[in-house]
């Protein structure tokens, strides 16, 4: 018997160890009788693309910023007419959306005009308006990368007073931590997105109609963007390295931890050189997180030097051993204007005028749908996690809680609360409540956090709708009645899972499988790497590895993109293969099919 | 000229080797996997059959003036024809012609006694105007030049079944100015064989080439006493974009020198007949004759146990291409309208029931 729906979020209890839970995350966000006649009627997925792990409390701030922004361009910037936004909710700790459509014909009539206006607009200006983004989102994160948190001192510096500036660190601390909540990077971040996508949807949609069951795979490839910002940081990893090898370092780059290789590079007579190129390289190019890059865990290159370098050596290796570590540019562009010229040469007349002008429109709108991703996940969130570090050591400064990352552990509301806190202590020079009330709260919800992690999270709450007009919900999330049948029937008997075929080659091995992207470091060449989801970052491991299967992630996730763009086979969607596959297990991916086969156990 | 080779074969052959033998000409020209073979060309069915024949008169009083309506006289004249053919056979000069092509063929693939398919190649046959497949009769598996000759005569009988002959006769076509040339090509023995179609036959849509495939002999596939498995593959990235492995009834194959039809076990019954890779390695071999003759091809390929994969036959597919092309987008359309009306067509999520 085949389930139809899913649990309502209000039969679902709370799992043991994690009573309380409710409070690390706003009053907004959970379930709640006042508005169950409208949440039990929504269907809400886990949006395990970006978040596969229970939320940090602060870092539902970042995702309410996001999907805030995301809902605000549909709904109230280009009046898109079928769809509002996406709306979020939290339980045990997972977060779930739904999207929200507009209610009647006449509405979404009354929306068409504005729609074509506004949006006409950006597709119309496409260019001109992305050279403006670039500067706005480069100033944001200059912006965000300017500001300091100081240590409270004694007194404030004479200069305060001589200067005549009025203001002390109490207002420094305040003010610069409002600075950082700037929603701005994430407002940016879906000034072109929504519109990227719908019109990737259209030239989908139509690719789909002319060829019926085209492979997803080659409507993507017609598009793929060349020279994304989004692989910078791994093709200069590979210019470093081909550098070190031609100046004669590769004994020096080996040399023990990354501390002691600089000091051996620094005393090689060609060091000085190749010290330049790595400090120009680092910034903004090591802004790169291991992860999606909302959560704080995730590791960024620039504090963790150990895994670009890791990388990095990685190359060094291939290239002395003869091997090729470029990407073949000019040979993917070729490629990609290969099918792009087959397709249109099977079509004729208006199907094919109508073809180019889709597939043309797409093309200028993916550069940037792949490359905002750098820009505001990886490099604008880089800075934002560091300045939450450089505040939370004031903090511990002044007795607060213990680790730079306890901060996380408080909600933005209450992180504002506690800096008022600590400066009123500091001003009135009597004791802040602080010392004597967090602790306790940061390890009590350490301890409902891993609690929550051993939950299993279901794919989605309530009952699926008939149909979707939300173009995110679409084409990022993958939702189709294929993966909504899949969450319901579970693993099939045989032990065989499926999911997108994201990217195309059949390869078998034996499974690495991840639950944290600290764990990149483990994988062996030629493994099956295994996890919830992939990082852009991870894409220098991915010239290791035979194939790709991850959790989450329709045909344009970015561990789709980033497979094709490395030539990995790679399954992505299969919602369960972190959970059935075990390291060591000999699998088969099945990038042409979508299917991956568990062959035998460890 | 009573036979021509494959290898030889040039366009200006054309109207004498017959539409077939054109093709696999073609094809063996441009460099396509085709089983060697030659053409005995209608030049050796006239000089044996025709008018300035002593046998033309007789075939001419059997079926002058035949009401083809009266089934019992039809069979009359369509076992009269035939036997004229069978006992007249063919020319002195025309066996002898026969017999060195074959003999050539032998000594070219290096086997005494090669075994060779014997099928028609009429003129009226394998034209993008008329589907006329499968009307004449093909012979599997002769040896030998004895059986080579007597089979081609066959060949030339079965111009006159009563099928033939009525289906000539209500498409107005003469049944005493036809001519037939016959292929006779070396027999790969497959593991599998089938048809692919440059075109999916069920929608015209041109991006795709579609694949039946089954075990043993491709007659199986063509007559339809197999239901084959079924593969689509996008003909520009060569992805698999559908499968469908089928409960295969039989197969043919050979067995002391005989074609014979074995009944599947179950579990080999429901085998894929051909792997993921050997099913796109024949759609880039019908995609490569696609391009060759310019228009979508319904092609014949077998594969041997040695991995060889072959091409039996490339004609156009006819169904499709003389239908004007259906335009699905009626209009050039503005980017703008395009993306407003994907935005109103909601994407159906809810899993059938």
């Amino acid at each position: 018997m085949t389930e139809t729906r899913f649990s309502s979020p209000f039969d679902i209890g709370t799992p043991e160890g994690a009573e309380g839970w409710e409070e690390m995350y706003s009053y907004s966000l959970r379930f709640s009788e006042a508005r169950k006649p409208y949440e039990d009627n929504m269907f809400w997925f886990r949006d395990s693309i970006h978040l596969p792990d229970v939320m940090p409390p602060w870092d539902m701030t970042v995702v309410q910023w996001a999907f805030g922004s995301l809902s605000a361009y549909n709904s109230r910037h280009y009046l898109v007419p079928p769809a509002n936004g996406i709306d979020l909710r939290i339980l045990n700790g997972y977060m779930y959306c739904t999207p929200v459509p507009v209610a009647t014909p006449e509405e979404i009539g009354a929306r068409v005009p504005h729609f074509m206006e506004r949006a006409g607009f950006y597709y119309g200006n496409w260019n001109e308006l992305y050279d403006k983004w670039m500067d706005k989102a480069r100033d944001l994160i200059a912006r965000l990368e300017a500001l300091e948190f100081e240590v409270l001192p004694d007194m404030v510096p004479l200069e305060v007073v001589t200067s005549g500036i009025g203001k002390s660190n109490m207002h420094d601390l305040i003010n610069g931590y409002h600075q950082l909540l700037d929603l701005g990077l994430w407002q940016y971040h879906f000034e072109f997105l929504n519109l990227g996508y719908a019109a990737y949807l259209d030239y989908f949609m139509f690719c789909k109609t002319v060829f019926p069951n085209i492979p997803d795979l080659s409507i993507a490839k017609m598009v793929a963007g060349i020279n994304v910002d989004l692989f910078r940081p791994d093709q200069e990893l590979r210019r470093l390295a081909r550098l070190g090898v031609e100046l004669g370092l590769s004994e020096a780059l080996a040399t023990g931890d990354v501390d002691t290789a600089i000091a051996a590079v620094g005393a090689h007579p060609n060091g000085a050189e190749w010290l330049a190129e790595y400090e120009a390289a680092q910034y903004p190019w090591f802004n790169y997180s291991n992860g999606s890059g909302f959560y704080h865990t995730d590791a960024v290159w620039a504090d963790r030097l150990d895994i670009p370098w890791a990388f990095m050596r990685g190359y060094i290796g291939k290239l002395k051993l003869g091997e090729e570590i470029d990407t073949p540019t000019d040979a993917i562009i070729a490629e990609r204007d290969r099918i792009a010229g087959e397709y249109s040469d099977l079509l004729d007349g208006d199907d094919r005028a109508n073809f180019e002008a889709k597939l043309g429109l797409s093309r200028t709108v993916f550069h940037y749908v792949e490359n905002h991703n750098f820009y505001v996940e990886h490099w604008g969130h880089s800075v934002m996690w560091r300045k939450m570090r450089e505040l939370s050591n004031v903090f511990i400064k002044e007795g607060f809680w213990n680790e730079p990352d306890d901060i996380f552990m408080l909600r933005k509301d209450e992180v504002g609360e506690a800096i008022s806190d600590m400066t009123f202590g500091w001003a009135t020079g009597a004791s802040a409540a602080g010392p004597g009330y967090w602790p306790e709260i940061v390890a009590k919800r350490r301890s409902i956090m891993a609690a929550l992690q051993a939950w299993d999270a279901p794919p989605a709450l309530g009952e699926p709708p008939e149909v979707v007009t939300e173009p995110f919900t679409i084409m990022l999330w993958g939702i189709t009645s294929d993966s909504i049948q899949k969450w319901l029937g579970g693993m099939s008997d045989t032990g065989g899972l499926s999911g997108f075929a994201a990217s195309p080659g059949v390869a078998e091995g034996i499974a690495r499988v991840l639950t944290s992207a600290e764990q990149v470091g483990e994988i062996q060449d030629g493994e099956i790497l295994v996890a919830k989801l992939t990082a852009p970052s991870w894409a220098p491991v991915f010239r290791r590895i035979a194939g790709t299967v991850t959790d989450s992630g329709g045909m344009m996730s970015h561990a789709a993109i980033v497979c094709r763009e490395y030539g990995l086979p790679a399954v992505t969607g299969t919602a369960f293969a972190t959970k059935a596959i075990k390291t060591g297990m000999r699998v088969r991916v099945d990038g042409n099919n979508g299917t991956v086969e568990i062959l035998d156990g460890p | 000229m009573h036979t021509v080779t494959f290898a030889e074969y040039i366009d200006e052959h054309h109207p004498v080797v017959g539409g077939k033998c054109a093709s696999l000409g073609a094809m063996t020209r441009v460099g396509l996997p085709v089983p060697p073979g030659f053409a005995v060309t209608t030049h050796a069915f006239y000089a044996s059959l025709g008018r300035s024949t002593g046998v033309h008169a007789a075939l001419a009083h059997a079926l002058t003036g035949l009401d083809v309506q009266d089934l019992a006289l039809l069979a009359d004249a369509g076992t009269t024809a035939r036997r004229i053919v069978l006992d007249n056979g063919p020319a002195i000069d025309v066996e002898a012609a026969i017999r060195a092509a074959y003999a050539d063929l032998c000594a070219s693939t290096g086997i005494e006694d090669v075994p060779v398919a014997v099928r028609s190649s009429a003129t009226a046959e394998d034209q993008p105007d008329a589907s006329f497949a499968g009307q004449q009769d093909t012979y599997l598996w002769i040896r030998g030049a004895d059986d080579v000759v007597n089979h081609v005569v066959r060949c030339w009988a079965s111009l006159y079944t009563d099928r033939a002959i009525s289906y000539r006769a209500e498409s107005g076509y003469s049944n005493l100015d036809v001519a037939m040339a016959v292929a006779v090509q070396q027999m790969v023995l497959p593991k599998a064989a089938g048809v692919a179609f440059t075109i999916d036959p069920t929608n015209g849509d041109r991006s795709k080439i579609v694949i039946d495939s089954a075990f043993g002999l491709g007659e199986t596939v063509v007559s339809g006493s197999v239901t084959p498995d079924n593969f689509v593959v996008d003909k520009v990235i060569f992805e698999i974009v559908k499968r469908t492995v089928s409960a295969k009834e039989c197969e043919l194959i050979l067995v002391r020198d005989k074609v014979v039809e074995v009944a599947l076990d179950a579990e080999r019954s429901t085998t894929p007949s051909v792997t993921d890779d050997e099913v796109k390695a024949v759609a880039r071999l019908a995609r490569q004759a696609e391009r060759h003759f310019g228009r979508p091809q319904d092609t014949e390929w077998a594969i041997d146990n040695d991995e060889n994969i072959f091409l039996l036959q490339s004609r156009p597919e006819t169904v499709w291409s003389n239908k004007p092309r259906q335009s699905v987008t009626q209009g050039v359309v503005s980017p703008m309208d395009g993306i407003l009306k994907t935005m109103l067509t909601p994407t159906r999520v809810k899993p059938a029931q």
